[in-house]
């Protein structure tokens, strides 16, 4: 392991690894990532896999749109196949409330050239043939949402760093980071000491712990959410279902198999362990919406945390009270959908050039003067 | 050592040595990862079959003993299970 660094990132995920690669990119030397188990053990390699632009709030948008963007490009940027595909994303509406709500996003959409529109439930049957129609009364769709392989996209994006010269220490755990008259001297990690003035905080579902070793407080917590999947059958459909209503959402991967998850009532916690409450409720729920599913045989589940914050909207940027420290944690359940803009506009940051995309209400001082980003369309 | 490019390990997801040995020559130093990157040990068996084989591949490679390879957890239900017959037990118990 390098003794010192221009940047050490704490958290081998998706944040981790893409802001090493666009870093590299722009030219940063010696750059370096701790990870404390293997690559994808956190929330990226637990997640649902969907990337979705279908956003109520400008900021959003303009960071779904950059990423799906970025999506559609990986395979041949970082010659890895992440099994990137845009069979859309189908947003159930229940009732007025919802459809009023959803014309409110779908007009926000459209400033960033986003494709979704409005549709009815004959539309809707016509991409998803098998919903129960007693269900919902309209819904959203855009085309170009989709899904990636979160695994490979994770790893595309650590071999690219690699490639550039990152180095990337797994099975290495950051302990404590080194503060000298108010600016980073270093990171102690358990496999020893490396000298740095520049630290990234990617590290998932343990944002709190790393900013607390920088002396910083920041509100985010760790919440278990849980995901079955399926044995692969014949393409039933392409797009995603997804109700914020019942915090529930569905889509047959390319391999063949049905992922699915559904936000349940959890207390703060760091337990990842799959519960059987989890398979009956999910099954139940997912029966309702799609009766064909009475047919699927689930294989496995497993769970993983959302680290929140209290307006679930991350935290992405230096801190006011450490320079040197930066931040890209508490995604609240859609890290990956908007990791590699996120990435990329950190990557911006930390190289000292203007963000292409203006993240500056994601500053951790909203949760001391109030000004919260209140998003209409989160999962839970 | 060679001629084994049809040497299936994982019978899930038709996994043969040769992505193996590739996988790990990648970078891929854990099970953990190698799962994840071919998606052996993700079928139905979850790995009962395969995971023993390239648990001593992995350690040949690295040149360690099959006990430092830690195995990749096994997930519930075990078995795999229809959505028709949980949603029986969740009717049988009310």
């Amino acid at each position: 392991m390098r003794s010192s660094a221009n940047v050490v990132i704490i958290g081998g995920g998706i944040i981790g690894s893409a802001t090493a690669y666009y870093l590299a990119g722009l030219g940063i030397k010696d750059i370096v990532i701790l990870e404390r188990s293997y690559l994808s053990s956190g929330a990226t390699g637990r997640c649902g896999a969907g990337v979705r632009q279908q956003w109520g709030l400008d900021m959003n948008c303009q960071l779904a749109k950059a990423s799906v963007d970025i999506f559609e490009n990986l395979r041949e940027e970082l010659d890895y196949d992440i099994e990137y595909r845009q069979g859309g994303y189908l947003v159930l509406a229940h009732n007025e409330t919802q459809v009023e709500q959803f014309k409110r996003n779908l007009s926000v959409q459209a400033k960033y050239n986003i494709p979704s529109r409005l549709i009815s439930v004959k539309e809707a049957l016509e991409i998803c043939p098998y919903l129960d129609t007693s269900r919902f009364i309209a819904a959203t769709f855009c085309p170009t949402d989709g899904h990636a392989n979160p695994f490979l996209t994770n790893y595309a994006y650590a071999n690219a760093a690699s490639r550039l010269g990152v180095e990337i220490n797994k099975f290495t755990e950051a302990r404590e980071i080194l503060i000298e008259k108010g600016r980073i001297t270093g990171v102690v990690t358990d496999q020893g000491t490396i000298r740095t003035s520049i630290v990234v905080n990617a590290a998932g579902g343990y944002s709190r712990e790393v900013a607390a070793m920088a002396g910083i407080t920041i509100p985010t917590y760790s919440e278990r959410h849980q995901i079955l999947v399926t044995e692969p059958i014949e393409p039933l459909f392409q797009t995603m279902v997804i109700s914020f209503q019942i915090g529930i959402y569905t889509q047959q991967v390319p391999h063949g198999s049905f992922i699915m998850g559904i936000s349940e009532k959890e207390e703060p916690s760091h337990n990842i362990n799959a519960s059987w409450h989890f398979l009956e409720y999910m099954v139940g729920q997912a029966v309702q919406i799609l009766p064909i599913f009475k047919r699927l045989r689930v294989v496995r589940q497993w769970a993983g945390s959302y680290n929140k914050t209290p307006d679930a909207q991350p935290i992405v940027g230096e801190a006011e009270d450490l320079p040197g420290f930066f931040q890209a944690v508490g995604f609240s359940g859609h890290g990956f959908m908007i990791g590699p803009s996120t990435s990329k506009v950190l990557a911006q940051m930390i190289a000292g050039q203007p963000p292409e995309i203006d993240v500056s209400p994601l500053t951790y001082k909203r949760f001391q003067t109030g000004k919260l980003i209140l998003e209409p369309s989160v999962v839970g | 050592m060679e001629e084994k490019k049809d040497i299936v390990i994982c019978r899930c997801e038709d996994i043969t040595l040769d992505m193996i040995r590739e996988c790990i020559r990648n970078g891929a130093d854990n099970l953990e990862e190698i799962k994840r990157t071919l998606r052996c040990g993700m079928g139905p068996c979850q790995g009962t079959t395969c995971m023993p084989l390239i648990r001593k591949e992995l350690a040949r490679y690295l040149g360690v003993s099959i006990d430092e390879i830690e195995m990749p957890t096994k997930r519930p239900p075990l078995l795999v299970t229809k959505f028709e017959t949980i949603l029986e037990g969740v009717e049988g118990e009310e």
